[in-house]
């Protein structure tokens, strides 16, 4: 009887050719998904922009959400830029010293903050802050049907959720990214020149040679284009939640992966656009 | 500029007169609706809805009875047939087509659907703010009007997770009333209640029908709800509308489908025979 038991509990083991199936279908089904998700953003994309310009214009929520996405991510934005541009500054004056090129650690933060990590930084905090929030917000509202519940009484749920959102999206990310560059360049300051002991006055004036407007616009223009994606990620995820309060939680995951992949592949994207050195 | 909204012509206004005195509010008419090319959950529904009474949608878990709900206010797209509206077929209004059309209706979600990030007022206050141009204090009048109709006043200044089920409830009916609508739906007002609470709610559909004239579409599978209340009664069962009738008919119905339905529902029917 318990062997006969033991025998009926004993996995099946699949066959080959339903492990290749199975791998076969993964194959195929993961790319259509992807091509899918794309499709799907462009569709809000496009219907975001077209309620963006209709009335009625509820300026009352665009300020309630740069309050939210910009200013309640004033410190989280501002501590990480410490810290990022010391941690770079203590690294770049560490390995130039072996060379003898301390002194070109202040060009090479510049650089690299401007273009590159105050927009991606800045974006990836807004992301795991409002982001997550905000998925969880509009997903908690679509499984209690307050989102059926403002489409009944003739309230756009994109025009009145995500439209806000976005604007403050794009207004908010290069804010909070000028905020990172100058924190951390303070950073990278503090560090070089009071504990590595390099010239204040050199750190500023190769900060000024190298870095110039152009950088800091590529790093505004970065820093837009990762707002709107970030708050259009998290608003879809949101939307499309089902199922209670696991479904709010897959939504709130979705959006905070998905916003940071995004991030990362615009901004090698948007990164070869501006320097017109072709993507691949 | 291409959002304007389209003006009413004076036909259009006369046929609106004309509708007003039409005993039948709601025609549905061979509604169909299936999800990404799966099997239809609605199989060609076909019932009406009667003016200034009291309309209620039964059926058992699975028969349609939501996705009914979810056409019925155009939350989605049928892929076939008609709901006349005063005469006008919904189905093929675009957004802002829909706009006046949707101030017809008041919708009681199941567990309210109050905006959890506003207090009761506030929400009462919504589709005042939403869509005409009252002062600040002909809202706070009105909004307050309405919590007092429904004895809720007292939570107006509170959020709806610090209310209770049947605050948030009657909450939600005075949000759902405050445009004065002409039609209300109701999705499984007394579900998960216990039945003194559920008859309260009952009452509180009966007195608001007749309070205010309105239309009510009361979606339930609660069939205490049809008898204390119900005027009129339709059962939807997979799909299609079994029956349509009224309260008093339907225990002397022949129809083994609602036969069945009514029996596990613990009435009893007369003799088929």
């Amino acid at each position: 009887m318990a062997e006969a038991g033991a025998e009926d509990q004993e996995p099946s083991q699949p066959s080959w050719g339903e492990a290749l199936k199975t791998v076969g279908r993964s194959l195929v089904e993961r790319p259509v998904s992807v091509v899918s998700e794309i499709g799907t953003m462009a569709a809000l994309v496009y219907s975001t922009a077209r309620w963006a310009i209709r009335p009625p214009y509820r300026p009352r929520l665009l300020i309630d959400q740069l309050e939210f996405i910009g200013v309640q991510s004033i410190f989280i934005v501002g501590l990480t830029g410490f810290f990022v541009g010391a941690v770079f500054g203590l690294q770049l004056v560490d390995g130039f010293r072996q060379f003898g090129a301390e002194n070109q650690a202040g060009s090479v933060v510049g650089l690299a903050l401007a273009r590159e990590l105050a927009p991606v930084f800045s974006a990836l905090m807004i992301t795991s802050r409002a982001g997550s929030a905000m998925a969880t917000e509009i997903a908690s509202m679509r499984v209690t049907n307050q989102i059926d519940a403002l489409t009944t009484m003739s309230v756009n749920p994109i025009q009145y959720l995500i439209v806000p959102r976005v604007i403050a999206g794009v207004i908010a990310g290069p804010v909070m990214t000028l905020l990172f560059f100058l924190i951390g360049i303070s950073g990278a300051y503090l560090v070089g020149v009071y504990l590595m002991g390099i010239d204040g006055g050199i750190f500023i004036e190769r900060v000024k040679w190298f870095v110039d407007v152009g950088d800091v616009q590529q790093g505004l223009v970065k820093a837009a284009v990762f707002g709107a994606a970030l708050t259009l990620i998290a608003c879809r995820q949101g939307f499309l939640a089902s199922g209670g309060a696991a479904g709010v939680g897959r939504a709130t995951n979705r959006a905070v992966v998905q916003s940071a992949v995004a991030i990362l592949v615009l901004d090698y994207i948007v990164t070869g656009i501006i320097l017109g050195e072709g993507l691949f | 500029m291409f959002w304007r909204k389209k003006e009413t012509t004076p036909e259009e206004q006369a046929a609106a007169a004309a509708a007003a005195d039409d005993p039948i509010h709601i025609r549905v008419r061979d509604l169909v609706k299936s999800y990404d090319g799966g099997p239809q959950i609605l199989k060609g529904v076909t019932f009406d809805i009667h003016r200034s009474r009291i309309n209620i949608i039964i059926g058992g878990s699975g028969a349609g009875k939501s996705v009914f709900t979810r056409q019925l206010l155009r939350l989605e797209q049928p892929d076939s047939g008609s709901i006349l509206v005063d005469g006008v077929d919904i189905i093929p209004l675009d957004e802002w087509a829909l706009v006046p059309i949707r101030k017809k209706f008041g919708m009681v979600f199941q567990f309210g659907a109050l905006f959890d990030s506003m207090t009761v007022f506030d929400n009462v206050a919504f589709p005042l703010r939403e869509h005409t141009k009252m002062s600040a204090k002909e809202v706070k009048e009105r909004v307050m009007q309405r919590l007092e109709d429904f004895r809720v006043a007292d939570a107006a200044h509170k959020l709806p997770g610090q209310i209770s089920g049947g605050m948030q409830k009657r909450s939600a009916l005075a949000r759902a009333l405050v445009l004065e609508p002409q039609i209300l739906v109701y999705d499984e007002p007394t579900s998960g209640l216990d039945p003194v609470s559920s008859r309260r709610v009952d009452e509180l559909m009966a007195e608001t029908s007749e309070r205010f004239g309105v239309t009510s579409v009361i979606i339930t599978h609660d069939m205490a709800t049809v008898f204390e209340i119900g005027q009129h009664v339709n059962m939807l069962y997979q799909g299609r509308i079994e029956t349509s009738t009224t309260p008093e008919e339907i225990l002397r119905t022949d129809n083994a489908v609602v036969r069945d339905f009514l029996k596990a529902s613990g009435v009893s029917v007369a003799d088929g025979s």
